[in-house]
């Protein structure tokens, strides 16, 4: 298992050296010397070499690469150009509303994913399995930006249940911050429940055609206790691993949310960012958010040895 | 006696939804392909004294902002959106199956290849896509490039996981005992096998891709603002949602209709081609 999980580790370490340089080189690919569109119009020549000696940008691409590299080894993602602090601070400031609402989307998910999936599977092929599946296909097949849009004009502006967008004033409180997510957390899980549905109702499906089952059930185990305690259990491992894919999946979603409801997150900083072509905000954007990737990939093969003992061997 | 093609479709739409699918697909195609003469109106026809008009006779969907026909803008976005989605399958299944036949085939460029794919999945679908259309300015061309970027990484594994299967078949074998060169080995014996898997993927593809296109020109990292597409036409009509729900509504029920309908053959087709997965999805 340590083997394994060293191996692991490297092909990780591989992937985000190859998301670093791919998300560098391609940077530099972008149209506009990176100091002139720093100082804006009214640079003169001057001022725009002398920028760019104190970013090294005069010097060889492979040169600048390398110790663009060794600073983000080190955590240091650079300086935004618009925001005038490191791009560290910058994504720091703006996790908590996309930590709280990939949180709530992925309890919303799986809240409705799970139970959804458990009865798709248990009354298989009968109506209740035939609206499920259809839901699901609709659901997956939604633009969350566009049920965001129709949820505010319902939820927020007709029956004003809910803070039509923004975080909460400055100050607010944590409670009053949090209600702010209830609708876009409410798109997010709601579109990503699908994939969720469809794993849960596919493994169940699986596991209650087993010889076990068929054991308990001639025993005259109820069905309640077939389906929750002998199945549900059994089923398990993919569907962790299909929460923790849907995890992953939430980061970008969350991207385009974040802008419908106008949440300060990350997602609302990397397109402002894009728009104004802060690009050191955007490379480090990227590389914060493939690490996340990666490391919620390796979360849920940790969390798979733990819950099926056979993939330990 | 019917031909193979006949009796697979027959197959195929035997199921009345994967059918209906079928018929609202042609129907968005149709009109993509001769908008000119399916819309009522030129669709960037201004006229102002009639905004936000409610749907009537005149404007079956109502007029946005700016006066313009609804219906119209819808119908030409079915050609940007269709078209970009239509480009990016064509483009991401022929290098995804290059590059996928090459890494299953030759055993060394495996890993380099596949760490590289690792990569690029590692970033979310929207967040690469918007980087890379930042990068290299928007156009029709810039987005489908950005897209098929995104999207080869599916298809390379999809065609990889098929060919590492094939290659070890008996066939394949004999066919080198007999000295096919290798390029014959992968064109017409590969990548012949891996079709089924890669025609799914290409519907599911294409729906991603349409409802991708409409992320971006939502965030206005997409085509430029004067193409109408239907990301675009909810992106720009979106503060006037309170006084006219038209404007956000119609042109998102084409962008779910369209994905939708795209998945649902997409499912059949795998039903018809995989059979081994028709229990499980």
């Amino acid at each position: 298992m340590w083997f394994s999980l060293a191996r692991r580790l490297g092909s990780l370490l591989v992937v985000m050296f190859l998301v670093a340089t791919m998300v560098f080189f391609l940077t530099r690919l972008a149209p506009g010397d990176p100091a002139a569109i720093m100082l804006g119009d009214q640079a003169t020549p001057a001022d725009v070499e002398r920028l760019r000696a104190v970013y090294g940008l005069d010097k060889p691409v492979l040169v600048q690469y390398v110790l663009w590299l060794k600073e983000v080894v080190q955590g240091n993602l650079g300086q935004s150009i618009f925001l005038q602090r490191p791009v560290t601070t910058a994504l720091a400031e703006r996790v908590e509303p996309t930590f709280f609402l990939t949180l709530f989307s992925i309890v919303i998910a799986t809240l409705i994913g799970v139970p959804a999936g458990i009865a798709s599977a248990v009354w298989r092929g009968r109506a209740v399995d035939q609206v499920v599946s259809a839901l699901a296909m609709l659901a997956a097949n939604i633009p969350s930006f566009w049920l965001g849009l129709i949820f505010i004009q319902f939820f927020a502006v007709r029956l004003g249940l809910f803070p039509v967008a923004g975080y909460g004033d400055p100050g607010a409180s944590l409670a009053e911050r949090l209600t702010h997510l209830v609708l876009p957390a409410a798109v997010l899980g709601i579109v990503n429940s699908a994939l969720i549905t469809r794993f849960t109702r596919a493994s169940m499906l699986d596991v209650l055609g087993d010889d076990y089952v068929r054991t308990a059930r001639s025993k005259g185990v109820p069905e309640t206790g077939i389906v929750l305690r002998h199945a549900f259990r059994n089923a398990l491992v993919p569907i962790v691993t299909v929460i923790g894919l849907t995890i992953a999946l939430l980061v970008g979603g969350a991207i385009v949310t974040e802008t419908v409801f106008g949440l300060p997150g990350i997602g609302n900083l990397v397109v402002s960012a894009v728009l104004r072509r802060d690009y050191p905000v955007i490379q480090g954007a990227l590389i914060a958010v493939a690490a996340l990737y990666v490391l919620i990939n390796l979360a849920v093969d940790l969390i798979y040895t733990l819950v099926d003992p056979r993939v330990r061997t | 006696m019917a031909s193979p093609t006949v009796a697979f479709l027959k197959r195929l739409f035997r199921r009345k939804l994967v059918l209906a699918a079928a018929c609202v697909l042609l129907v968005f195609v149709l009109a993509a392909l001769f908008a000119p003469w399916v819309a009522p109106y030129d669709p960037g026809a201004l006229r102002v004294i009639r905004r936000l008009k409610p749907p009537s006779e005149l404007n079956w969907l109502g007029t946005d902002e700016f006066g313009r026909d609804v219906l119209s803008r819808i119908v030409y976005g079915a050609r940007a959106s269709l078209g970009i989605g239509a480009a990016v399958v064509a483009i991401s299944i022929a290098a995804g199956s290059a590059i996928g036949l090459t890494a299953g085939y030759f055993r060394r460029l495996d890993p380099p290849i596949m760490r590289m794919v690792d990569a690029v999945m590692a970033l979310p679908d929207i967040l690469l896509a918007i980087f890379l259309v930042a990068i290299l300015g928007s156009s029709i061309f810039n987005v489908v490039f950005a897209l098929a970027i995104v999207y080869t990484p599916r298809v390379v594994r999809v065609v990889r996981a098929s060919a590492l299967v094939v290659r070890e078949q008996q066939f394949v074998e004999a066919a080198r005992a007999i000295g096919a060169s290798t390029p014959r080995i992968l064109f017409r014996h590969i990548l012949m096998n891996v079709t089924s898997p890669v025609l799914v993927q290409a519907t599911f593809i294409f729906a991603y891709a349409v409802l991708a296109e409409a992320g971006l020109s939502f965030l206005g990292a997409g085509v430029p603002p004067e193409v109408p597409t239907w990301g675009e036409m909810i992106a720009s009509a979106q503060q006037y949602a309170d006084q006219a729900f038209w404007v956000v509504l119609f042109p998102g029920l084409a962008i779910v209709l369209a994905a939708l309908s795209l998945q649902v053959v997409g499912d059949g087709l795998r039903d018809q081609l995989d059979p081994k997965l028709r229990k499980a999805l």
